[in-house]
């Protein structure tokens, strides 16, 4: 790829405008009802300029930052995952037909840019590219391969970020078609242009952008290096995937389910969590039916139900069927952790239900552990 | 993944509430294998996973057997001759007919867990010379409860398999055991050694049945179940039937006992 460029504002405001013109739905963070969601967006005016997000574990609040930075935000509750396999999709319609029924595909999607992803974002897609594309899903396979993606690199974590022990950030390292990295400081205020693929350069090669002086590039990566270092969150990945595979009989998951109140939030605004389910409509005269896949979360009793009941009766099976699934199955799944350390699930718990408190403390009562100290009750009767 | 339309050529009562259908396959040269199951789709009001209840020798036929438990099972029992039902897959494991050759088979089930297995039994009689000792060993609730009855005492007539049933409750015709289908193991004759068990019933019965092979000395990775979990897609997508590592749609249902590590059988899980 070419060397980082640069580019002000109005060149972000340009930017924008070439991919409009190219064709993409560009959608971006935008201020709504005092948090920071994805929607369409035309120019640099809809982003949450001069914005920062206060967020703690169920805490997320919007301040003023007193200065002019377009992305001086993390993540709000919303990923890219409501565009790739937004819930409500059509799968398939039917027709009833002198004999039997017909089915007929769903009309094709749009083009979406994802503008502002941060690198946990990307990483997220990444991450449900090993789930949907291997499968061939043609909701998920459709949007993804007509998507755009322009990714920031953080300079600013939250409290409740962690992407760093996870290797997801804060620099995007792979699968952007753009990557920006914000540089204000006094009277500087630039972003560092690059391409992560050939038509990112095309895009790019649209707009009159200067190449990058050398300090000017030094100055950005010191900041998302500073980023790193300065996490609010950490999360020990050393074995734990077996770390939670041996504890499934740990009492933990119980005083945990006490304090959870299965409400989905965590499920809903993670961005790799992929379950699913279908509703089959039909009208009312029988003519015709439709199936719609929506969002599911396992965290509800209907999710795990078969005939004689739920499998996951209890609050703390269902938590222990979450976590487990994001740090330890998943891996035995697809090959990679299903946590990219956004933080999300942690701002959005009401009850602040903390994943990489649970893990660690997890980790300290683990029930391997645990056993070696006390004496088996044949060892106390000899 | 749209459902296929396929129509009724026949429907079986078996009992009160549990019906086999006969299908015309969704096309030439649609084939199965012992074990696997389909999505079964009622138009406008759902679809179920079902098992394929039928003879893997005969291609022309797709034979499921469904028990009416909820609105779409009760939908696809309600079907008549000549309607269409939409049928997805074949999806699913197998059971292991190939490492069980050469060696003593013992099927277990319990209930509607006979349905699955009964594909397996057809072929191992169609293919009796590869197999030593076979016994089937099922557990119903009552004598009434029996499925494939019929087909049940014609096994039970040839000299080339065992057929053991118990029921769990006996009324004044039934001269048979009375009890848990684990208590039917001491009578069945097979090699703890080298012989494999392939087991179908509710979870509890499974787990019993485990554990009361492995005290019979046979070890875990001959020992197959079929499991069931709550399914929407059929292909690993909609993580429904998650069980510890497995998405038991396609990594499953039928899984060996030796995958299934402790994990699986946790509670709740």
């Amino acid at each position: 790829m070419s060397e980082p460029l640069v580019i002000d504002r109005q060149g972000v405001d340009a930017l924008i405008a070439v991919l409009i013109d190219r064709g993409y739905e560009v959608v971006g963070p935008t201020v709504r009802g005092q948090t920071i969601l994805y929607d369409t967006i035309t120019s640099t005016e809809d982003l949450p300029v001069g914005i920062r997000d206060r967020q703690e574990a169920g805490s997320y609040r919007l301040e003023e930052r007193g200065d002019d930075a377009l992305f001086g935000y993390v993540v709000g509750p919303q990923s890219f995952k409501k565009y790739l396999t937004p819930p409500g999709t059509v799968f398939w319609k039917g027709l009833r037909t002198e004999d039997g029924f017909e089915t007929v595909e769903a009309d094709p999607p749009p083009r979406h840019a994802f503008f502002g992803a941060r690198p946990c974002e990307v990483a997220a897609m990444r991450v449900q590219d090993d789930v949907y594309l291997p499968v061939g899903d043609g909701v998920y396979t459709e949007r993804r391969e007509r998507s755009f993606t322009v990714a920031v690199n953080c300079t600013e974590p939250a409290a409740t970020c962690f992407c760093a022990s996870l290797g997801t950030g804060p620099a995007v390292s792979d699968g952007y078609d753009i990557a920006l990295t914000e540089v204000l400081s006094g009277e500087h205020h630039f972003f560092l242009a690059e391409a992560g693929t050939d038509i990112g350069e095309d895009v790019l090669a649209d707009l009159s952008a200067r190449p990058a002086h050398d300090e000017e590039v030094v100055g950005a990566r010191r900041l998302v290096v500073h980023a790193s270092d300065h996490m609010g969150r950490s999360l020990e990945t050393d074995g734990l995937q077996e770390l939670l595979s041996a504890n499934l009989a740990n009492s933990i998951w119980n005083e945990i389910g006490n304090r959870c109140l299965t409400c989905t939030n965590c499920t809903m605004v993670c961005p790799t969590c992929f379950c699913s389910t279908v509703e089959d409509r039909q009208a009312l005269d029988g003519s015709s039916a439709e199936r719609v896949r929506t969002w599911d979360s396992c965290f509800t009793l209907d999710f795990s139900y078969i005939h004689g009941g739920p499998v996951r009766s209890s609050p703390g099976a269902r938590y222990r069927q979450w976590i487990t699934h994001k740090l330890s199955t998943w891996q035995d799944q697809f090959g990679s952790f299903g946590c990219v350390g956004c933080g999300r699930c942690i701002t959005w718990c009401p009850v602040g239900i903390d994943i990489t408190q649970e893990a660690a403390a997890v980790r300290e009562r683990d029930i391997r552990k645990v056993a070696v100290g006390i004496p088996s009750v044949k060892e106390v009767l000899e | 993944m749209h459902p296929v339309p396929c129509r009724v050529r026949s429907v079986v009562r078996e009992l009160d509430d549990t019906f086999t259908l006969d299908l015309e396959p969704p096309s030439d040269g649609w084939s199965f294998v012992p074990g696997q199951f389909t999505m079964l789709y009622a138009f406008g009001v759902g679809e179920v996973p079902i098992s394929i209840s039928g003879d893997p020798g005969d291609p022309t036929r797709l034979v499921q057997t469904i028990r009416a438990v909820g609105p779409v099972s009760d939908a696809l029992t309600s079907v008549a001759v000549g309607d269409v039902v939409g049928v997805r897959g074949p999806f699913g494991t197998a059971w292991p007919m190939e490492l069980a050759e050469g060696r003593d088979l013992i099927i277990m089930t319990g209930g509607i867990g006979l349905a699955p297995l009964r594909p397996a039994i057809l072929h191992t009689l169609e293919h009796r010379d590869r197999y030593n000792n076979v016994t089937l060993l099922y557990g119903a609730r009552s004598p009434g409860d029996l499925l494939f009855a019929e087909q049940l005492q014609q096994w039970r007539g040839r000299f080339d398999l065992e057929v053991l049933i118990t029921v769990d409750h006996a009324d004044r015709t039934w001269r048979g055991p009375v009890g848990v289908v684990t208590s039917l193991i001491g009578r069945a004759s097979f090699d703890p050694e080298t012989a494999v068990a392939m087991v179908c019933g509710p979870e509890i019965m499974m787990r019993f049945t485990i554990q009361e092979l492995e005290r019979a000395g046979m070890t875990e990775d001959r020992l197959f179940v079929s499991m069931e979990r709550n399914m929407k897609c059929g292909i690993g997508l909609c993580g429904h039937c998650q069980l510890g590592k497995f998405f038991v749609c396609k990594d499953g249902p039928v899984l060996s006992c030796a995958a299934m590590t402790g994990a699986c059988w946790t509670r709740e899980v």
